[in-house]
C-alpha cells in the first residue's frame, strides 16, 4: 500500500509536470469545450429540443477519457518503454501491478480532474445544470477509464518506437473522436460513418455520458452501452496482456 | 559464499548462439570484470543474471535464486545500472532519487546518494539539462539507492571524460570497502585492471580467459625489451626478462655503450586481451 501510493504520487508528479503532456491530454479537452461551446452551444438540437452546450459538454468528457486514458496513457507508456524506465522499474521491488494499477489511478485522477473542470466551464460560462446523477456519472467515468486505459495499453504493443507514439496514436485516436460523435450528434452522420460509429467505442461512452448528464438516466438502465464499453476494454485488456512489453526493441 | 554461480549458461537468438556454455562464480565482496568486445554476450550474460533474460540452457544462482523465480524482496538486494540510461527527463536530481529511494524498504539517503556520484551542485537540475556523463552518474546513483548488497553495472563510464570516469572508478571503490558485490561489463581494459579483482574474458559467448588482472597479464604474454643500438631500433621478446636484462646490461657495460632508449614494458591486460579476442 505504500509503494502504492508513493507511485501515485509519482505518475501525478510526472503528469503534471511534463508540460506537452499535461497540454495534449488534459487541456484540448477543456479547449475544444470553449470553443465549440461559444460557437454552437446556443443553437438547439431539433429532434430533442435539447440546447447543445449540455450534449457538447457531455461529449467532451467522451473525448475526455479518449485522450488522457487511451492516447495520453499510451504514448507515455511508449515513451517511457523505449526509453527504458520501463525496464528500470522492474529491477526494482516495485511489483508490475502495483505499478500499472498506480498509473491506472493516477490516470483516473487526471481524468477526474478535468471532468469536474469540464462541468464547471459548462456551469458558469454556458449556463450547463450541474449533473443531477453524480453516483451513476461517476460509475462511468471509472468504469469509461478503466476500459479506455486497458486499449490504451493493448496499443502500446503494435507501437514500436517513441518517436512515432504520438502520430500512431493521434491516428486512432482523433478520427475515433470526432467520428464517435463527441463533437456533433452521430445521428446527421452519412450512413457510412454511422456505421463505423456503431462499432467504436467511444460512440457507447459518449451514449453513458450523454444519457445519465442531460437524459437523467440511471447508469443500470444503459447496460448495452455498458457491455459495449466492457466489451473493447476486455478486448484492450487481452491485447495489453498478450503484447505489453515492459523493455525496449532490440536495437 | 558465491553471490553469483553461473554454470554453463546458454542462450541463442535464432541461429545465433550468443552463450556456449559459460561458467563462472562471483564471491561475495568481490568486484568481478566482465570483459570482452561488442557482441561477445557480456549484456546477454548480465541481463540473465538480472531477471530479463531467460536462459535456453545451464543454471543461474544470485543471491541464491534462480532470477526467473524472483520477487520483490530478491530485488530489494541488487542494484542495476543499465547499458543505456534510463531516466524521467522531466524530473529533478533529487526527485528522481527520492522516486528510486520510495521503492526500497531501507534506501540510502537521497542527499547522500546524489553526494557520492557527484551530483549535489546538479540536485535541483532537471534530468534533460544534464551532460550525457552526468545522466550516467544518476543512473549509477539510482542502481546505489536501494542500498543493495549486489550492483550490476553495464559500462557505467562509457561516454564520460577521463575526470568523470575517475570519480566513477573512487565510487565504485568505495561501494567495494563497503563490502558491495559488484558484477562490472566494461570494454575498456584500464578500467578492469584498476577495479576489477577478477576479470573473464568474454569472446564469441565463451570465456576464454579467467582469473585476477596480474594472473592475466603474468606468464601469457612474453615481456618486451627495447633498446637502441647506433640507428637500429632493436626489440626483444621474452619469458625470462631478469636474466636477458643483466646479460644486456653486462654487454653493455663490457663495451662501454650506453644502452640507449632502454625500455622493459610488462604485458598489460590490453596486450592479454588483443590476443585473446583476436584483434
Amino acid at each position: 500500500m505504500r509503494l502504492f501510493l508513493h507511485e501515485v504520487k509519482t505518475e501525478q508528479l510526472l503528469f503534471w509536470r511534463n508540460r506537452e503532456s499535461a497540454f495534449f491530454t488534459f487541456f484540448l479537452p477543456v479547449i475544444f469545450f470553449l470553443v465549440f461551446g461559444s460557437i454552437y452551444g446556443n443553437s438547439t438540437i431539433t429532434k430533442e429540443h435539447l440546447r447543445a452546450a449540455p450534449f457538447l459538454e457531455a461529449g467532451m468528457i467522451g473525448y475526455g477519457v479518449a485522450s488522457t486514458a487511451f492516447a495520453g496513457l499510451a504514448i507515455t507508456m511508449v515513451i517511457r518503454r523505449e526509453s527504458g524506465v520501463l525496464k528500470r522499474i522492474r529491477a526494482t521491488p516495485l511489483p508490475p501491478a502495483t505499478y500499472l494499477l498506480a498509473v491506472l489511478l493516477s490516470t483516473f485522477i487526471v481524468f477526474l480532474v478535468e471532468t469536474a473542470l469540464i462541468i464547471t466551464i459548462g456551469r458558469t460560462l454556458f449556463s450547463v445544470a450541474v449533473p443531477d446523477r453524480p453516483f451513476s456519472l461517476l460509475v462511468a467515468l471509472v468504469i469509461g477509464s478503466v476500459a479506455f486505459a486497458a486499449m490504451g495499453l493493448g496499443l502500446t504493443s503494435v507501437v514500436r518506437s517513441a518517436e512515432g507514439s504520438s502520430a500512431v496514436v493521434n491516428f486512432v485516436y482523433l478520427p475515433m473522436a470526432i467520428i464517435s460523435g463527441t463533437f456533433f450528434t452521430p445521428k446527421e452522420y452519412p450512413s457510412f460513418l454511422r456505421a463505423i460509429a456503431d462499432v467504436l467505442p467511444l460512440t457507447y461512452f459518449t451514449k453513458l455520458t450523454r444519457n445519465v448528464m442531460v437524459r437523467h438516466e440511471h447508469i443500470w438502465s444503459q447496460g448495452s452501452s455498458l457491455a459495449a464499453v466492457l466489451l473493447w476494454g476486455a478486448i484492450g485488456l487481452v491485447a495489453a496482456i498478450r503484447g505489453f512489453r515492459w523493455q525496449p526493441r532490440e536495437g | 559464499m558465491n553471490a553469483v554461480t553461473v554454470r554453463d549458461l546458454r542462450k541463442r537468438y535464432g541461429d545465433h548462439e550468443a552463450l556456449r556454455g559459460i561458467d563462472f562464480t562471483i564471491e561475495a565482496g568481490e568486484v568481478f570484470g566482465l570483459l570482452g568486445p561488442n557482441g561477445a554476450g557480456k549484456t546477454t550474460t548480465v541481463e540473465i543474471l538480472e531477471g530479463y533474460r531467460r536462459p535456453d540452457g545451464g543454471s543461474v544462482e544470485v543471491l541464491g535464486i534462480d532470477p526467473q523465480r524472483s520477487g520483490p524482496a530478491w530485488r530489494e538486494r541488487i542494484g542495476v545500472m543499465l547499458q543505456s540510461s534510463s531516466l524521467y527527463p522531466a524530473l529533478t536530481v533529487r526527485e528522481s532519487v527520492r522516486v528510486f529511494a520510495g521503492y526500497y524498504t531501507a534506501p540510502r539517503d537521497p542527499d547522500e546518494v546524489i553526494g557520492i556520484v557527484g551530483l549535489a551542485e546538479k540536485a535541483d537540475a532537471r534530468v534533460r539539462t544534464l551532460s550525457g556523463g552526468q545522466q550516467r552518474r544518476l543512473d549509477l546513483g539510482l542502481a546505489l539507492v536501494g542500498d543493495p548488497e549486489l550492483i550490476f553495472l553495464d559500462e557505467p563510464t562509457t561516454g564520460f571524460d577521463p575526470g568523470a570516469r575517475r570519480t566513477a572508478w573512487d565510487t565504485i571503490r568505495e561501494l567495494r570497502a563497503l563490502g558491495k558485490t559488484i558484477l562490472l561489463t566494461t570494454h575498456y581494459l584500464d578500467e578492469a585492471e584498476q577495479l576489477a579483482d577478477r576479470v573473464a574474458v568474454l569472446r564469441d559467448g565463451v570465456i576464454v580467459r579467467e582469473g585476477s588482472p596480474s594472473e592475466l597479464t603474468g606468464g601469457i604474454v612474453e615481456t618486451e625489451i627495447s633498446y637502441r643500438r647506433g640507428d637500429e631500433e632493436i626489440v626483444e621478446r621474452t619469458t625470462d626478462p631478469t636474466r636477458r636484462l643483466h646479460e644486456l646490461t653486462a654487454e653493455a657495460l663490457a663495451r662501454d655503450e650506453e644502452l640507449t632508449g632502454l625500455e622493459v614494458r610488462r604485458p598489460t591486460l590490453e596486450d592479454v586481451y588483443l590476443e585473446l579476442t583476436g584483434e
